[in-house]
């Protein structure tokens, strides 16, 4: 089962939720913990971590042959993207790798094969062993910026060492672009989490907009919850979406945070909350 | 008129908080944009209603005619992103997945493919509450390229501000390193990076500044939320002496902030607010820096 932890704002508590429903969950159920929050990779910060492998990760781009190129302008023509350029007063064509989005067309249907794909690093995937669960992380690197590639190889390389029978939990980017559409498009169920402030419900009714476009299960998990301030409940009652629990704003909360630290057993009340994230994925998987 | 643009590597570290409290307090004239086109809030504390909007066009997506159509399944061979699906011998196209190449257009034999201008977004040019103009946007649901929308945002508020004579451009940039920061920062004369003192402030403000770095822009940073964690605040303090980057202010955690922001308010809009006077001191430090 795939569970993407998402949210429109930033800051919210993605990977707060994220790491410790991670470690909570362990200690009853297979957990593969993945942060696809690429640009900004934090949920390793939070986990003691032992060793692990790395891996490069590219992507395909045209890498240009003058030899055989004939100068037909066939790729200047067919590039959508303006990434490869013919220059004709200088016989030369330039490749933009940024701007490339890899649909080889350019490669393809040039007619003297002189723009052969070749591979372009994009980052790297770090995997951690942890005693209780593992964790795999998506790193871009610096200057590159095109994040949805990364994403999607980083779910791959998941699927690939970790069988469905596990609990696959994605810490996804924010927003309700691109990046996050790629991260939770092939989940079977979304945990939305916000906070009680305008800009939180703002941002949660955008990505309720982009759920519900793509016919995606999810719910609501409400941070920051303070009892006067009930605009998050009340939307989420009048468009009947399940709120699933509420994180109460705490002090002590940030500050273990800030140390990079788990929450859910340090502080008493949350514990249950977390065992009310972890029902609520139970009652899903089972299909109850 | 000078540029600056606010960015902040994570989210949530009061980016557009600090954004709005500076236009607010300070004395000279200001046009605003809001570049965090994914989750846009700026607008949320200064009264604006939406109006008719630009519309705004970027990239394309392909349709199958299906009247032309002869399922010969060239298309789904030659898209590399999976968008092209066959059921029941009939080949559709995802508007989620296509990335709006084209390739399957100009291979298609019968060419029934057509390739449609994708309405990304909206762009509004809008007056705030206290008079003053801001330009922000809305990305289509499920649109893309939410980097050339930040592009023309930042177009835009620059005639705006030429129009009004304004003497800064204040910018809410996105969170993040990708395309939407970089396009964000495109044109900068000074970048402001908001910060928190906890384990993920420092991891991501190290990766914001190296692409800040790269742009060659004069940078500045605040710490928020300072005393949450004093030993990370001075790890800060010593990365960025490292890197001869000033360290502008430090904003106390303090209940004033999301009292304020509760109720869609802008922090040091209150009377007796406590924080008003760091604001006005950042702003004046910075006028003086640019």
């Amino acid at each position: 089962m795939k569970i993407a932890i998402a949210s429109g704002k930033g800051g919210t508590g993605k990977t707060t939720v994220s790491v410790n429903l991670a470690a909570y969950m362990s200690s009853k159920y297979k957990i593969i913990l993945t942060d696809l929050d690429v640009e900004e990779p934090n949920s390793s910060l939070f986990i003691d971590k032992e060793n692990y492998d790395k891996t490069i990760i590219s992507r395909m781009v045209p890498h240009w042959n003058k030899s055989t190129c004939i100068s037909c302008g066939k790729c200047n023509e067919v590039c959508n993207f303006n990434a490869v350029i013919q220059i004709e007063a200088l016989n030369e064509v330039v490749v933009f790798p940024k701007l490339c989005h890899s649909c080889f067309a350019c490669s393809d249907l040039c007619p003297t094969l002189s723009l052969p794909m070749g591979r372009e690093r994009v980052g790297l995937i770090n995997h951690y062993y942890h005693k209780k669960f593992d964790l795999i992380e998506g790193v871009l690197d610096i200057g590159q910026e095109q994040a949805v590639p990364l994403i999607a190889q980083t779910i791959a390389y998941t699927d690939k060492h970790y069988s469905d029978d596990y609990i696959k939990i994605f810490d996804s980017p924010p927003g309700t672009s691109c990046p996050v559409i790629e991260a939770v498009k092939d989940s079977d169920l979304v945990l939305l989490v916000t906070e009680p402030t305008p800009f939180g419900l703002n941002d949660l009714k955008i990505s309720v907009e982009v759920m519900r476009k793509l016919n995606q299960k999810f719910g609501v998990i409400v941070n920051r919850a303070e009892s006067h301030l009930n605009l998050i409940n009340d939307y989420c009652q009048i468009e009947n979406i399940p709120l699933i629990t509420e994180l109460p704003q705490s002090r002590k909360i940030a500050e273990l945070y800030s140390q990079g630290k788990l929450i859910y057993r340090a502080v008493s009340q949350v514990e249950n909350e977390f065992e009310k994230i972890s029902q609520f994925i139970e009652k899903v998987r089972s299909g109850k | 008129m000078k540029e600056i643009v606010v960015v902040s590597g994570k989210g949530g570290t009061g980016k557009t908080s600090v954004t709005a409290s500076l236009a607010f307090l300070s004395s000279e004239a200001i046009t605003l944009a809001d570049c965090d086109v994914d989750a846009a809030n700026l607008h949320l504390l200064f009264g604006i209603e939406y109006d008719e909007g630009e519309e705004f066009y970027s990239g394309q997506l392909a349709e199958i005619d299906q009247n032309e159509c002869l399922n010969c399944g060239r298309c789904k061979t030659v898209c590399h992103f999976g968008a092209i699906t066959e059921t029941d011998g009939q080949h559709v196209i995802d508007q989620i997945d296509c990335e709006g190449c084209g390739y399957c257009a100009r291979i298609c034999p019968q060419a029934a493919i057509n390739m449609k201008d994708n309405m990304a977004g909206k762009i509004y040019d809008s007056t705030t509450r206290f008079n003053t103009s801001m330009v922000h946007a809305r990305l289509g649901i499920v649109a893309e390229n939410s980097g050339k929308l930040v592009a023309r945002v930042k177009e835009k508020a620059r005639e705006v501000a030429t129009r009004n004579n304004s003497d800064y451009v204040l910018v809410d940039g996105s969170p993040g390193i990708g395309c939407p920061v970089v396009s964000s920062l495109s044109g900068a004369d000074y970048v402001l990076i908001i910060t928190e003192p906890t384990v993920s402030g420092i991891h991501d403000l190290e990766r914001v500044y190296e692409v800040v770095k790269q742009f060659d822009l004069e940078t500045g940073v605040v710490i928020n939320k300072n005393d949450l964690n004093i030993s990370k605040s001075n790890e800060i303090k010593a990365y960025l002496q490292k890197n001869n980057v000033e360290l502008l202010a430090k904003l106390p955690w303090h209940r004033e902030f999301s009292e304020s922001l509760a109720q869609g308010k802008i922090v040091g809009e209150k009377k007796n607010s406590m924080l008003k006077p760091i604001f006005i001191e950042l702003w004046k430090k910075f006028k003086e820096l640019i």
